[in-house]
């Protein structure tokens, strides 16, 4: 039955209700005298500025060094349990992981010589 | 069911002659990027093209040899169970599928390849990073940069849409469409001119991209959670053992599956990004988009729905129907409102889906043939007319507009004349390949669909009948209309675009014509392997 849940219905109509009635009570009898300083954003964060410096553009410098290590983070979840099962897998499980391998190192050279690891 | 750990590492079986095309266009992907690292500027463009062509002309006759050595692969056998855990699915329909992608692939590349007598190619900006109109972007095209990755780029996708209709199982299907997608975000974004348009485009198409993927992977966790294992064969036992009694899984799973399959053709109302990443992507991207990306994932939609959801289909064949009529409808009714050549061609993309989908829902052998037919004479079409609009120019750029298409008949009569004959394939007119690929998949509709298809191909005929109007109605204004000005130009396109034009059209011509041997080629080829 669905009686034990019926005070939560009761609990969350009160609270809906209370939260109303309070602003809508605030709304009618409170003062409303404003200024500047009170229109303001009000620990919400920093005024909006039209442009980010330099032109709204935002350096991808870490986010290539981030991708980068996302990269080689991948390669050695796929590393630790080979090499913990080593043993077991033989040579068939080596040649497939050298090959993935050399798969990540083919974009770690694209990275490097088109300048991404260039900070500057 | 409970996960039992297997007692023993199984090596998977492989059957490389059978996975070589994969293997091929994947590695010639990854050559294509040592080539971007270590090759000199000036002679990537060639030396990828080279390599971009090659690798899949060498892929296709791999997958004649793969004919040969179908069946399950990459995985193995169950010993205790005798389940068959199996990877990949090399069949009639997987390696029917994987030939139409890579000769459409070779002629989407030859497109994308097109200079113009320029440094590299015409459609892709020097620079992708850079802001639109900013001093970067215009010292970069000094500089003599190009956007050559491209190459691998379309090749990494295409290898994703061959992976797609060959996959058996849900997370494979998973990877496959992130492989192919994630190269498509990044190609629609990178047109020469109206950059804003298609990084806006790009954007679009990735976030709304995102989305579905997420719907397909939260269905693929219901339907986990529903037969306790992701690979189709198991799927379809779990659904037809009724003591399991957990539908509310197995229902919430194969719509979100589908909603996200369903995304990629364009379906409604999944269909939102459709004429706008087509509108904004590169024109040759487009094209290969429109063809490929189309006929991939109706492959996988037919191996879900045939393999994997065959015994659950009477739980979601109801939802599929609404969608294939909705698609049908709003493809065919917004396509009349359209003013420019791009947006035209997408919404008559979504009616094209939504036709190929009445064949889906035929759910026999005849369905799936129709179906293979279908995108195959749909792709060769659609890439040659994005092609032609490719040269159609005002100021440098595109004339997409249609009012600048006017009297285009009088000034360059064999361009005129090849759209208007393509127009007529996509309107479905006898003798082109149009009307035999609708014919296909309305007649299985009608053959097995019952009340239902035939429903179905009333609706699909006359949505056929409200798109003639649209292609009618760019034919007159071509050949019957003065030209608005006569700033419009034709560039004459080099050996390769013309060649892929050339193919494209006389494919749709010839579909039309003798259709017996691939629609006899589609027959055989249409016998999913479990």
């Amino acid at each position: 039955m669905s009686a034990p849940y019926v005070p939560v219905l009761f609990m969350l109509a009160l609270g809906f209700g209370f939260a109303a009635l309070s602003v809508f009570t605030s709304l009618v009898v409170g003062p409303k005298r404003y200024n500047r300083a009170k229109l303001e954003a009000y620990e919400c964060g920093i005024q909006p500025t039209p442009q980010a410096a330099g032109g709204g553009r935002v350096p991808i410098k870490y986010y290539l060094t981030a991708m980068l290590f996302i990269v080689f983070d991948i390669e050695s979840v796929f590393l630790y349990p080979f090499a913990v099962a080593f043993n077991k897998l033989g040579l068939f499980a080596l040649v497939e992981m050298v090959l993935f391998i050399l798969t990540v190192f083919v974009a770690y050279a694209y990275v490097w010589r088109r300048g991404g690891l260039d900070w500057d | 069911m409970t996960a039992v750990a297997p007692a023993a590492f199984q090596q998977a079986n492989i059957d490389y002659l059978a996975v070589l095309p994969l293997l091929i266009v994947f590695g010639a992907a990854l050559v294509g990027v040592l080539v971007e690292a270590f090759v000199p500027r000036e002679r990537r463009h060639t030396i990828q093209l080279t390599i971009s062509v090659a690798s899949l002309v060498l892929a296709f006759v791999a997958i004649l040899f793969a004919t040969k050595h179908q069946g399950l692969t990459f995985g193995y056998t169950d010993g205790a169970t005798s389940r068959r855990l199996f990877a990949l699915a090399i069949d009639g329909p997987a390696l029917f599928m994987q030939g139409a992608l890579v000769l459409m692939g070779v002629l989407g590349i030859l497109i994308m390849a097109e200079r113009f007598g320029g440094v590299g190619s015409d459609a892709f900006t020097a620079s992708g990073a850079s802001t639109p109109g900013s001093p970067i972007e215009a010292a970069s095209a000094r500089a003599g940069l190009i956007t050559s990755e491209v190459f691998p780029l379309t090749l990494f996708a295409i290898g994703g849409m061959m992976l797609f209709p060959t996959v058996n199982d849900l997370i494979g299907m998973f990877i496959a469409l992130e492989v192919l997608s994630l190269p498509l975000y990044i190609l629609s974004g990178l047109a020469r001119r109206r950059r804003l348009l298609s990084q806006e485009a790009s954007l679009k198409y990735f976030l709304l991209g995102a989305f579905s993927s997420a719907f397909f992977l939260f269905g693929t966790a219901l339907l986990y959670g529903y037969a306790g294992s992701v690979y189709f064969g198991d799927l379809s036992k779990a659904v037809s053992d009724t003591s399991l009694g957990l539908n509310g899984l197995l229902v919430a799973g194969a719509f979100l599956v589908f909603v996200g399959l369903l995304f990629k053709v364009g379906a409604v109302p999944f269909h939102a990004w459709t004429p706008d990443v087509y509108q904004g992507a590169p024109t040759p991207v487009t094209g290969f988009m429109a063809a490929c990306t189309k006929a991939a994932a109706f492959g996988a939609i037919l191996r879900l729905a045939y393999v994997g959801l065959d015994t659950a289909s009477w739980q979601w064949q109801n939802a599929v129907i609404i969608v294939a009529v909705l698609t049908m409808i709003v493809g065919a009714v917004l396509s009349v409102t359209q003013t420019d050549m791009k947006r035209l061609l997408a919404y008559s993309s979504i009616a094209h889906a939504g036709f190929v989908l009445v064949g889906v829902l035929a759910f026999d052998q005849r369905g799936v043939s129709s179906v293979l037919f279908y995108v195959v004479a749909y792709g060769f079409s659609i890439i040659a007319a994005f092609g032609l609009v490719t040269l159609v120019r005002q100021d440098g750029g595109e004339a997409t507009h249609l009012s600048q298409w006017a009297g285009l008949g009088k000034s360059h009569p064999v361009i005129a004349g090849t759209m208007a004959f393509l127009m007529l394939a996509f309107a479905g007119i006898p003798l082109t390949s149009g009307f035999v690929a609708k014919f296909a998949v309305f007649a299985a509709a009608i053959g097995t669909g019952g009340a239902t298809g035939t429903v179905l191909v009333v609706i699909g005929a006359v949505c056929s009948a409200i798109t003639v109007f649209v292609y009618a109605r760019v034919i007159v204004l071509m050949f019957f209309s003065e030209p608005a000005d006569d700033t419009v130009e034709v560039l004459v396109p080099s050996v390769g675009t013309t060649f892929a034009i050339a193919i494209g059209t006389l494919i749709t011509f010839a579909l039309g014509v003798v259709p017996s041997s691939l629609l006899d080629l589609a027959d055989r080829a249409s016998q999913f392997v479990r």
